[in-house]
């Protein structure tokens, strides 16, 4: 199963879990997946059309699924997959 | 230009050990000294990129921040010391930096960047190492950097994460690298993401991404081993665990892509949405709370802070955090002013700003500066943290 590691602001939507492994062959099916473990973590990930946040990147290994297929990236057993979403330092 | 550059016998003593490194050599510790940088914010990210650079013999540092020195800054921010609690950062900053390199030239800012005076600062440097702690200014330096052509050494912390890249940076070849847009289009609506109180950040950590941000400056000056371009390094100190993504420039950049439509600086608040939601809620002075306890008038007070802040301190309003507000809603009066405080005043104005959408309160009042303006104009006897 592909390994999702969350980001320490969302980790309080995903019971304060750092790593999940999910069952999918892409990328959006790995976010639906993820979004109905954790229905918190949807507005976090998704906007309103259902589209990956542009504040919030996935990474599937070292690569941007923006230079990828997007939400169609393939995602294999072994993949590791980084959701990292835009910090900005303290006053926030 | 560098070739120029001459050192002093106590400059070349200074710099032995940097000079010595085959791969670095005299003419690197030349650049460092002919190269001007600048530093935007001087807190817990510019602390360490600022005593490094100086230490280093970076012929110039300018130093941009407004801000003065607070207790709560010496967790992390290892610039200063308890003497300078109350002065102006870039001034008890430069007097540290002095003191490790009396050789180099410090240019003080002490000023907010923004878009009517950050080209001109920026402009007259080399290089811009980003170390600010809000969206609006990171939007803000990213773009100032791309309009004049200027690398951007950035690097970022939230809690247990860090994050850094050098963004607009053009390789030997001429290709240029791609920015913070490129990484992040826009910023998240405020309120998605945990403000400074309630977020915090390990102490260490900005020691740890702010030394990684300064050997990015230096490397990108010298010329000296591959910038951390179109990369995007991020360490989760936690699990003791850090990644290098790889980034790309996007046609769809609004400063440098296909269509460009971003030619000048924009509104950074207004573009963060912070303008928005900052609709005007009905303030009292702690003054003008204080007269009313003395007068035993009929009001309630809130404190709508953590509750270990309110162990540190209190003034003896009902605890209601932030977070629980909307569903205790019932437990604030109706028919009575209603005073609302936290520790400066902006999470309690949130609070007042929920109460009035969800449940149409119209007796709420935000203590103005919070308890630390309470205990600065009142209570002075009472602990600040």
């Amino acid at each position: 199963m592909a390994t999702i590691i969350i980001p320490t602001p969302l980790r309080k939507f995903t019971n304060n879990t750092a790593k999940l492994n999910v069952q999918a062959d892409t990328i959006a099916q790995t976010v639906d997946e993820l979004t109905g473990n954790f229905p918190d973590l949807k507005k976090h990930l998704l906007d309103d059309n259902g589209q990956i946040r542009s504040f919030v990147n996935i990474f599937v290994g070292n690569d941007d699924i923006r230079d990828l297929q997007q939400g169609d990236t393939r995602v294999k057993q072994d993949s590791v997959i980084s959701i990292v979403p835009a910090i900005a330092g303290g006053r926030q | 230009m560098s070739t120029q550059v001459t050192f002093s016998k106590e400059e070349l003593a200074r710099y032995n050990r940097h000079i010595i490194i085959p791969e670095f050599g005299l003419a690197a510790q030349q650049k460092l000294k002919a190269a001007k940088v600048l530093v935007v914010g001087s807190g817990g990210l510019g602390s360490p990129v600022l005593l490094y650079l100086a230490a280093a013999g970076i012929g110039t540092i300018g130093i941009v921040d407004f801000d003065v020195v607070d207790d709560s800054n010496l967790q992390r921010q290892v610039l200063f010391g308890v003497n300078e609690i109350g002065k102006p950062k870039v001034e008890a900053a430069k007097a540290r930096l002095q003191a490790l390199n009396p050789h180099i030239e410090l240019v003080l800012y002490n000023t907010q960047l923004t878009s009517q005076n950050a080209l001109d600062i920026i402009k007259d440097y080399d290089v811009v190492a980003d170390g600010t702690d809000n969206f609006p200014t990171r939007y803000l330096v990213n773009d100032a950097c791309v309009l004049l052509g200027k690398p951007n050494i950035y690097a970022s912390i939230f809690q247990f994460e860090g994050q850094v890249s050098v963004f607009n940076y053009t390789h030997a070849n001429g290709e240029l690298g791609p920015n913070y847009r490129d990484l992040y289009p826009t910023p998240p609506p405020p309120g998605l993401v945990p403000s400074c109180a309630e977020g915090g950040v390990l102490g260490v950590l900005p020691g740890i991404i702010g030394s990684l941000q300064a050997l990015e400056v230096i490397k990108v000056i010298t010329g000296v081993g591959e910038p951390l371009a179109g990369r995007f390094y991020i360490f989760d100190a936690l699990n003791f665990e850090s990644r290098t993504f790889n980034i790309s420039r996007r046609d769809d950049n609004p400063l440098n892509g296909k269509n460009p439509g971003i030619t000048t600086l924009i509104d950074y608040e207004q573009f963060c949405g912070v303008k928005a939601v900052e609709k005007p809620v009905k303030e009292i002075t702690p003054a003008e709370l204080y007269e009313l306890q003395v007068k035993g008038e009929p009001f309630q007070l809130i404190d709508v802070r953590e509750p270990h802040e309110f162990d540190i301190v209190n003034i003896g309003a009902e605890l209601i955090p932030l977070a629980t507000v909307a569903e205790q809603a019932d437990k604030f009066h109706k028919d009575i002013p209603v005073i609302v405080h936290c520790k400066m005043g902006g999470r309690s104005a949130k609070a007042i700003r929920e109460l009035e959408e969800k449940f149409g309160f119209t007796n709420l009042y935000n203590l103005k500066g919070g308890i630390l303006a309470y205990i600065d104009e009142v209570k002075p006897e009472l602990t600040r943290y």
